[in-house]
């Protein structure tokens, strides 16, 4: 199967700190993936470089066929969409949330398609006008990966995003999520520590003190 | 004219900073160093600005008039500069925000027949306005670095999720060109109530009617807001791309 996305040797230092050594990973189209071990062992870091928020040091990068030093960045990251542990939201409502991705592509808000969103994680289309400092942590979760998806990316890096939520809430992300990658082909990579998220991937990969293992 | 300042009275209202000086030894608080330091100095630069405006003025010749206006924007720039640690090439954008702010402003007041291009008021004008383009863009330099800093994670979402660098940044400048002009603006709410600027306050005391005096001051209030707002809106929209490196990452 094709890799839409290879890494080799991928290196990660910051000053005489090795953060991730010699990095190979091969990651097929629409695969569904979680990425485990223990904190501080350099997961983050590789799905942010995955995601161009940083750069590797040394190593080649290939995503689409062609080395990431040749997309612009910007573009990029609208195909390869990173989602934060900790997401912080923007301006004063959901709907200056989710107007962001629609804005900077200077285009106007699909309300039909957000409001489908919304229900898709168990939200109204009430939320939409709903002040943030007013939303749970599992709601504020909700909308910050929805503003990811508006503009389907080919790739979505989740960092953690389920660990905030409780189960009823898990259940329903995962089960979106899951709806992503199957009939919209998505391909996702979800660092998680959630056994039964762990058990409904295709590939299971481990980074452990910087260095990768991957069982198929 | 009723100006009356000599060298004796100059001489007997130098008693004044004894008053400081005694409240820094009274109270132990280490200034008094420093008072004379500011003292001497403030003397010996006012003495050599004079002889030297004085020169400048009698000789009236463009070149020269020129000469020390570009002196003055050099030097508020390296000012403006200081006040922007970490922004890279601070001191060109701090100079040519420094320069297009003060140059459209002297521009449409000379244009406008407000004032006269004679060096008499064309270079006290652009120390004005050179000046207080410098606060305005130290104060969105500090605000950029600060908003850069604090509200870090939310530019990095915003990257996340694709936008380019001036979305990533829009509201962080918008705020950063707001926190320079914002002075100039609430000075201008109060002027005449709170303080009786420099301007008017110096043309009441050489003798002109009140009423003349404040259209100088309603001149010098149109000319700081376009200064401010010139100079911060260049310097924020030139400064908040250091924020990032060459693969549009914040850094």
């Amino acid at each position: 199967m094709n890799s839409l996305i290879s890494l080799e040797k991928v290196n990660y230092q910051i000053a005489d700190q090795h953060i991730l050594h010699d990095v190979d990973w091969q990651i097929p189209a629409g695969a569904h993936i979680t990425l485990t071990g223990p904190s501080g062992g350099g997961k983050s870091t590789l799905l942010r470089i995955i995601a161009a928020m940083i750069s590797k040091t040394s190593g080649t990068l290939i995503f689409d066929g062609q080395p990431i030093e040749s997309y612009d960045p910007i573009m990029y990251r609208r195909q390869v969409s990173y989602c934060f542990q900790q997401p912080t939201l923007f301006g004063e409502t959901v709907a200056d949330n989710l107007a962001f991705p629609y804005q900077i592509r200077k285009q106007v808000m699909d309300t039909q398609r957000v409001v489908t969103a919304l229900n898709n994680v168990g939200l109204s289309e009430r939320t939409l006008h709903q002040p943030i400092i007013e939303l749970s942590g599992g709601e504020r979760q909700r909308v910050a990966l929805i503003r990811n998806i508006l503009f389907l990316p080919k790739v979505l890096l989740l960092d953690e995003v389920t660990a905030g939520l409780d189960e009823n809430n898990k259940q329903i992300v995962h089960a979106w999520l899951r709806q992503l990658n199957e009939q919209d082909h998505v391909t996702t990579i979800m660092i998680t520590h959630d056994a039964t998220e762990i058990a409904a991937a295709d590939q299971l990969a481990k980074v452990v003190a910087g260095r990768l293992e991957v069982h198929a | 004219m009723n100006l009356a300042v000599n060298n004796t009275s100059l001489f007997l209202a130098a008693m004044l900073v004894l008053v400081a000086l005694g409240i820094s030894l009274w109270q132990k608080l280490g200034l008094d160093r420093d008072i004379v330091i500011g003292v001497v100095r403030a003397v010996v630069q006012l003495f050599i600005v004079g002889y030297l405006l004085k020169y400048i003025f009698r000789v009236n010749n463009l070149w020269l008039t020129l000469a020390m206006m570009g002196f003055i924007i050099f030097n508020a720039a390296w000012n403006a500069k200081k006040r922007g640690p970490g922004i890279d090439h601070a001191l060109a954008i701090s100079l040519l925000a420094i320069f297009v702010s003060t140059g459209v402003t002297l521009g449409v007041l000379v244009l406008s027949g407000a004032i006269k291009f004679v060096p008499s008021q064309m270079i006290p004008i652009s120390g004005m306005i050179a000046s207080n383009s410098m606060v305005a863009i130290g104060l969105a330099y500090r605000s950029l670095n600060s908003q850069f800093h604090d509200q870090r994670q939310g530019v990095l979402e915003r990257l996340a999720l694709g936008a380019g660098l001036l979305d990533a940044s829009i509201a962080i400048v918008r705020e950063a060109i707001r926190t320079g002009m914002s002075p100039t603006i609430d000075s201008a709410k109060t002027v005449g109530l709170v303080s009786l600027p420099g301007m008017m306050s110096g043309l009441i005391f050489a003798g002109v009617d009140p009423v003349r005096a404040i259209k100088y001051q309603i001149m010098v209030t149109f000319m700081l807001l376009s200064a401010t707002s010139l100079g911060s809106i260049i310097a924020c929209y030139l400064a908040y791309r250091n924020f990032y490196n060459e693969q549009k990452q914040l850094k």
